[in-house]
């Protein structure tokens, strides 16, 4: 069989698998739908959450960058690894206790306010409608590629695969979902990798040949580091250090903060722990995402040297001097027909040659890193359909968590506790699957006609998270005296100066998006932490100054802090 | 009430942030400080085939990351029996 039929029949195996397991597993109430009945068991939905939370992105993308980044691309693995740490110490277990549904329920309640819930909810849906136009972008470009059919079309298939499991299952059918999703995504991750490290060092762990020597042709040690080898080629070609990277050490240590203290904050991330059954087990699942998580993220780093090495040696030859295009291997070929690879022969030799400035005359796309890992270490075709599955599945598992929350923002926190208190359990289920269908026909709006701001907002994303949900989540935990009046002051704070800030260099002045301009040296990607402290200044002091929290609530603190009597998650 | 004092509840409550703070301030240390504030200094360091620095970056912070959940989990749990208020 071709590369494409076999594609065809591996997406449509698990395109099958997921939608048997969501007729299998229904949503019958709103419990069900919002938290899947509270009784999901801790590993899987460790597995479920880290489906969650691997984007399109992180799986197609990732590696791309810190290959091409190098040490700059830390913040992202740290960032969005160590963000779990906080989650499982500073807010899961508590969270869990109080055993309602969403986010915008606990700050609503804690801070005994409307005005705070709303902000919350408005949060929320920002955070996860901006996540959710990329992921279904991203599901049309894979089948673009691998499938030779349109991205509009690979967008309508995408979905009305996430509509039936969504709309159908809720939380408790994306949550067994995910479970499969995760396995397809994982292993088609690791195969290439192993084989990859196994070719150019000899260890089968791709973590340990990451660092180890590069083997040469005929199998034996060659006695060069990789990295070393990797640092040479980078000098010699005019970009920075691999292991140092660019960035000055402030923005790197902002971006960072940024990305972690965002994670923890993420309503699609929260939501998932609502669904194992005990407080203990919350805290087991936290440590089960985060190891889930970090397979794959200890090896994307590995993966993008071996991937750098092995581009540019097959780019510029051996001696460094380009090899001719015509003896090319044939992972340029076929991705030079995608236009993710473009030659352009500047100095007519008919020598491929890469490099850092004019003498460049390759354009290369970072996605390539992955994509054409296969390719790249000659193996069979179902592994490159491996590759279409494994994309496919991250980004309709992150699409799918995230249409999630807009839902239960909308039927939950908007409807049932806003606007329409007395509705049936019945008819608030309803509502939840309208929701979720206008949410999947408004992501496919922005698949199709994706806008240009979406990576420019990716960075608000993050910086609302960091600057608004999380403090206001953890001094609600960690302080009964912080009152309605200093979270919400806090909130609009921290809030206000982050888009302030990220809107005025990426939209108003885009010219003027370079460090001279910026505050302190933070780039707009990093503002989120500097907003998160000033959330915390102004919340502490506005709280001083006004009245303090009634006794209800501080008792309502002092009984999430221990686990004992947490039960199911519960509406009241 | 599910201590048997206020006292109690009070001790429980100052053990638990003494772990967290402990556990952070090593997810601090880790990152913050080996993965990116120190890495110039770290990088002198040769560590199996990596600089010291970026190994910590790219790979060691997210060990210590795992360890550290599951050291928390761990205690979290048997203080929760000490004080009698686990599940």
């Amino acid at each position: 069989m071709d590369v494409q039929t076999l594609t065809y029949v591996i997406v449509g195996i698990t395109f099958a698998l997921y939608i048997g397991i969501a007729i299998k597993s229904r949503a019958g109430s709103t419990k069900e739908f919002y938290v899947a009945g509270g009784g999901v068991p801790p590993v899987l939905n460790g597995m479920a959450t880290a489906a969650d939370w691997m984007s399109a992105a992180s799986f197609i993308s990732l590696a791309g960058i810190v290959s091409f980044v190098g040490y700059d691309g830390s913040v992202y693995l740290m960032g969005w690894t160590g963000g779990y740490v906080l989650l499982a110490l500073l807010m899961v277990p508590y969270l869990r206790k109080f055993g309602k549904f969403t986010v915008p329920d606990f700050i609503g309640d804690r801070y005994y306010s409307q005005g705070a819930r709303t902000v919350a909810v408005i949060c929320a849906i920002f955070i996860c409608f901006t996540y959710i136009a990329g992921q279904m972008r991203g599901v049309g470009v894979v089948f673009s590629r691998f499938l030779e059919v349109e991205v509009d079309t690979g967008v309508y298939i995408g979905m009305c695969v996430v509509f039936f499991y969504a709309v159908l299952g809720g939380m408790k059918g994306i949550t067994y979902t995910q479970v499969a999703q995760y396995c397809v995504m994982i292993f088609a991750f690791m195969v290439p990798a192993i084989f990859l490290s196994v070719m150019m060092t000899g260890h089968i762990f791709p973590q340990l040949g990451f660092g180890a020597e590069l083997l040469d042709a005929s199998g034996n040690a060659s006695g060069v580091y990789l990295l070393d080898k990797l640092d040479g080629l980078s000098a010699e070609l005019g970009f920075a250090q691999y292991t140092e990277g660019s960035k000055s050490m402030i923005d790197v240590f902002f971006i960072c903060g940024a990305l972690m203290f965002g994670t923890a904050g993420l309503p699609h991330v929260i939501v998932r722990f609502f669904t194992v059954p005990t407080v203990k087990a919350s805290r087991s699942s936290a440590g089960w995402t985060l190891l889930f998580i970090a397979i794959m993220y200890t090896t994307i780093p590995a993966l993008a040297a071996f991937s750098r090495v092995n581009m540019i040696e097959s780019v510029n030859g051996p001696d460094g001097k380009g090899i001719p295009h015509e003896q090319a291997p044939s992972w340029v070929n076929s991705w030079e027909k995608t236009g993710l690879i473009k030659w352009t022969d500047k100095n007519n030799d008919g020598l491929m040659q890469y490099s850092k400035g004019d003498a460049n005359e390759m354009k290369i796309d970072r996605d390539i890193i992955v994509l054409a890992t296969p390719e790249m270490a000659n193996l069979p075709a179902w592994v490159i359909a491996l590759i279409a599955a494994g994309g496919l599945a991250a980004a309709l598992s992150t699409s799918a968590g995230l249409l999630l929350v807009i839902s239960t923002s909308i039927s939950h926190d908007l409807l049932k506790k806003n606007l329409m208190p007395n509705i049936s359990d019945k008819k608030e289920l309803i509502f939840a699957r309208l929701a979720a269908a206008a949410g999947i026909v408004m992501a496919g709006y922005f698949g199709i006609n994706p806008p240009g701001f979406v990576a420019a907002v990716v960075a608000i994303a993050f910086g609302l998270a960091a600057s608004s949900l999380f403090p206001a989540i953890t001094m609600g935990i960690f302080s009964t005296r912080m009152n309605k009046e200093g979270a919400i002051a806090g909130m609009l704070a921290g809030l206000g100066f982050t888009t302030v800030y990220i809107i005025y260099f990426k939209f108003v002045n885009p010219a003027g998006n370079i460090p001279d301009n910026w505050l302190f040296g933070i780039s707009p990607e990093g503002i989120g932490m500097l907003g998160m402290i000033i959330n915390f200044v102004v919340a502490a002091l506005v709280c001083k100054v006004t009245a303090a929290t009634p006794q209800s609530v501080v008792d309502m603190v002092e009984s999430i802090r221990f686990p004992k009597g947490a039960g199911e998650a519960q509406d009241h | 009430m599910s201590f048997e004092d206020k006292g109690k509840a009070k001790e429980y409550w100052d053990e638990n942030i003494k772990l967290v703070l402990t556990l952070l301030s090593v997810w601090a240390f880790v990152s913050f400080g080996c993965g990116i504030l120190f890495v110039p200094f770290l990088n002198e360091i040769t560590f199996m085939g990596f600089k010291l620095g970026f190994w910590f970056a790219q790979q060691g912070a997210m060990y210590v990351f795992l360890i550290l959940i599951a050291v928390y989990v761990k205690k979290a749990n048997t203080l929760d029996k000490k004080y009698g208020v686990d599940e």
